[in-house]
């Protein structure tokens, strides 16, 4: 244990020195947090406001099913305001002008081609300058368009014929939109990215401390502990120490800094430990599975980034993909960034610690899995 | 491999104390001031300072001994049935040529890698890539650098002497000697990536040095080292010795194995070719003489056409020339210029030398040491 803390305290040393380790795991994800959280904030609280148009050439029962059903939930809710056009040209040019971020079209015949099952189009005219508002129509879109669907599948199973617009109104959605609504304001903008922020980089930030075995084998320094009268096992501890250290010590940073800097509210402080906790060692188990893959520091450095990158993107740490529900919902619940920021959510929404437990317990399979994975092949990191 | 009587193992006996290393005497003009001081005014300030005797008991055995050591990398045969035992205040010298399996054959001997076969003990313990007492008796300086750039020489030097399990106090005392002797008190705090490459070398030397090992191993220490700094590294050597340390020392310099080493193994594809002090390697050339002709042309054929001569022992191209053994070169040189010349070699210069380790080297592997 001893040698442990001289390799772990050596290690720290070496990368308080690297600025480049500091700014990764301190400052790039407080910027950006506080970047995202500025610009996401009004959305995700609901205080801004898209204005979206709508053309009804239609005026049929599909119509107003998509009227009553997909965008008055999220009209009451104040996320959208709907601003109704007469015709196709005034709808285009009030999107032009910025009066409207996009624009729902019902073309004519929307409620006779779905009543006999044949394709039709519902389309959004989107503004340029308002990507964010055009994204949220067409989410809007695509999900009353996914629920056509499932009816035209589920009554071609039966062998009807024709299907009543009523009756796709009344089918509910597999993608509901007023769960989406609801979902986005239990976790707002401010700790929804300090949190994503963090255990996003927390993957970066615990890589230095494994991979760092690749890097002293490079430069000779491995072989110079091995010969030393040390256990080789006491030199992998110590860089697993390390790994946890700037873990624990880049999340606790980041969390206190957000609070007061973001206000972001992380909620009961036992159970932000305890995710803090499981995350950490999840993290260094991932990487550290990943550098016992790699024979190079620069294989480590290039693989842990994208295994970095993609758990963080499917976990949900820059865009709340849970929310997005399906497959996608699905596989995000296979990263550890994924539960840690439910487990946040839980917490936010004022839970005690025990509403933690599910998450962590989550985040620490995936810690033990990948670590039982790491541990097997431990003995190829530290051969000289 | 050629047996020779061993030489008693008797030159210097591991004393009881302290191993003092000699201090650098060619510096880098960076700094000059702080350690142009002469080895002996180092070796009272050092005395001075922390007594302490070699770790571990002392033996009377050899310090180092390995049997039969043998090592193989997919189809290199890298070392092959290497053994060689190392007393008490006795320089060892492995020499041979890049590739020959020095570097190996240390590897085994300092526990970096497992032999296939064979057995390392070390200070009488047996050694294997797990041990870790009897490492503690080995201080090893690896052939390439390895330091930590952005660390100091001082806290490169404490984390290897916290390592080798010092306690902080005592680390500290003794970096600051060996910082000292290594001549590096000066710029103790300086990042290593700023030190010029001899100092480097330096430092690379001084970490093996931290926890006074009854044997140090170094791995061709002067390579791509300047000259005055090489001097330095040699005289440490050799004082290193003179205080009982036993080492082990490899290189493909002749001139470094002859000046250095009490004793020494020529190896060459893996195996040692023969063993001894210098006169007793020479001597096994017997009256033969060193002819190097220097010229130009077809090389190969000329060493060719006098190897087919009856009183040329071996013949290998060098650089500019052809190297030769012969029986007696007065007699036979007239003939050797003459075939030399028909075989397409504009002879330019011709040098007949007393044996030296290099012809040893060219009369036990029939090539020469250096290609
Ligand atoms: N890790 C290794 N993998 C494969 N071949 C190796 C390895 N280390 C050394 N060798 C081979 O073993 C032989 C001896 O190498 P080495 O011990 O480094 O020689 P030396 O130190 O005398 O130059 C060489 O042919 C070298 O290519
Ligand atoms: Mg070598």
């Amino acid at each position: 244990m001893h040698t442990a803390l001289v390799i772990a305290g050596k290690d720290l040393r070496q990368r308080l020195r690297d600025r480049s380790a500091l700014l990764m795991a301190i400052v790039v994800p407080l910027v950006l947090a506080s970047i995202f959280g500025l610009i996401f904030h009004n959305a995700i609280s609901g205080r801004l406001t898209f204005k979206l148009g709508l053309v009804d050439q239609d005026r049929g029962p599909a119509a107003q099913a998509f009227v009553a059903e997909a965008l008055a939930p999220l009209q009451r809710s104040g996320l959208i305001a709907v601003r109704r056009e007469p015709t196709l040209g005034a709808a285009r040019s009030a999107t032009e002008q910025g009066k409207v971020s996009a624009t729902f079209v019902l073309p004519a015949g929307l409620s006779a081609a779905i009543g006999h099952g044949r394709p039709s189009t519902l389309r959004v005219l989107g503004s340029v300058d308002a990507t964010i508002g055009t994204q949220v129509a067409q989410s809007i879109a695509q999900s009353y368009a996914e629920r056509i669907d499932t009816v035209r599948i589920a009554s071609a199973a039966t062998g009807a014929t024709a299907i009543g617009a009523a009756q796709v109104a009344a089918t509910p959605s597999p993608v509901s939109i007023a769960d989406n609504s609801t979902k986005s304001r239990q976790l707002d903008a401010g700790t929804f990215y300090a949190a994503g922020m963090a255990v996003f980089f927390l993957f970066f930030t615990v890589q230095f401390g494994i991979s760092s075995i690749l890097e002293e084998r490079r430069d000779g320094t491995l072989a110079r502990m091995l010969v030393a009268p040390v256990h080789a096992s006491a030199i992998l501890v110590g860089k697993l120490l390390t790994s946890l250290v700037l873990g624990f010590a880049s999340m606790g940073v980041l969390a206190i800094a957000t609070h007061f800097l973001l206000s972001a509210h992380w909620g009961n402080v036992l159970g932000v430990a305890a995710l803090i906790a499981a995350g950490v060692l999840a993290a260094t188990c991932v990487m550290a599975l990943v550098a016992t893959l790699a024979r190079t520091p620069e294989q480590a450095q290039s693989s842990q980034a994208m295994v970095a990158l993609v758990l963080g993107m499917l976990g949900g740490t820059f865009f709340p993909v849970a929310q997005a529900g399906g497959l996608l919902a699905t596989l995000s619940l296979a990263t550890p960034q994924a539960w840690f920021l439910r487990g946040i959510e839980d917490l936010t929404g004022g839970a005690g610690p025990g509403a933690v437990l599910g998450p962590v317990a989550a985040i620490l399979a995936f810690a033990a899995l990948t670590g039982a994975l790491a541990f097997m092949r431990a003995g190829r990191l530290i051969a000289p | 491999m050629v047996a020779l009587p061993l030489r008693p193992a008797t030159t210097a006996q591991a004393s009881s104390e302290n191993y003092v290393p000699c201090a650098w005497r060619s510096p880098d003009e960076a700094d000059m001031s702080a350690w142009e001081v002469s080895p002996m005014a180092a070796l009272r300030t050092v005395d001075a300072g922390v007594k302490g005797a070699p770790v571990g008991p002392l033996v009377h055995g050899p310090v180092l001994e390995c049997r039969e050591l043998h090592k193989r990398f997919g189809d290199v045969e890298a070392v092959h049935g290497v053994s060689l035992q190392i007393a008490a205040g006795e320089t060892y010298g492995l020499l041979g040529p890049n590739g020959a399996g020095k570097t190996t054959t240390i590897s085994m001997a300092c526990g970096l890698l497992e032999a296939d076969r064979g057995e390392v003990i070390v200070a009488g313990r047996p050694l294997t890539t797990r041990s870790v007492a009897a490492k503690a008796a080995i201080g090893y300086v690896p052939q390439e650098l390895a330091i930590y750039p952005d660390l100091s020489a001082r806290e490169n030097l404490r984390f290897f002497a916290r390592l080798y399990g010092l306690s902080a106090a005592a680390a500290n005392a003794r970096v600051e000697e060996v910082l000292a002797v290594i001549g590096l008190a000066e710029r103790a705090r300086e990042p290593t990536k700023n030190f010029s490459g001899g100092m480097q070398r330096r430092l690379n030397i001084g970490i093996g040095l931290l926890h006074r090992p009854q044997l140090l191993i170094l791995d061709e220490p002067t390579v791509g080292v300047d000259p005055q700094s090489r001097n330095a590294i040699l005289e440490s050597v050799e004082a290193l010795s003179a205080e009982g340390m036993a080492v082990l020392y490899t290189t493909h310099y002749m001139e470094e194995a002859e000046r250095l080493c009490d004793r020494i193994g020529i190896v060459d594809l893996g195996e040692l070719k023969a063993e001894g002090t210098r006169a007793e390697l020479v001597a096994l050339v017997g009256e033969h003489d060193r002819v190097t002709l220097e010229g130009t042309g077809d090389l190969e054929a000329a060493a060719r056409a006098c190897k087919s001569l009856s009183s040329v022992r071996a013949a290998s191209v060098q650089d500019g020339g052809v190297q030769l053994i012969v029986d007696s070169a007065r007699s036979v040189l007239p003939e050797l210029l003459r075939t030399a010349t028909d075989a397409g070699l504009a002879v330019s210069a011709v040098e007949v030398d007393e044996p030296d380790l290099e012809t040893v080297f060219l009369h036990l592997t029939g090539k020469a040491l250096r290609d």
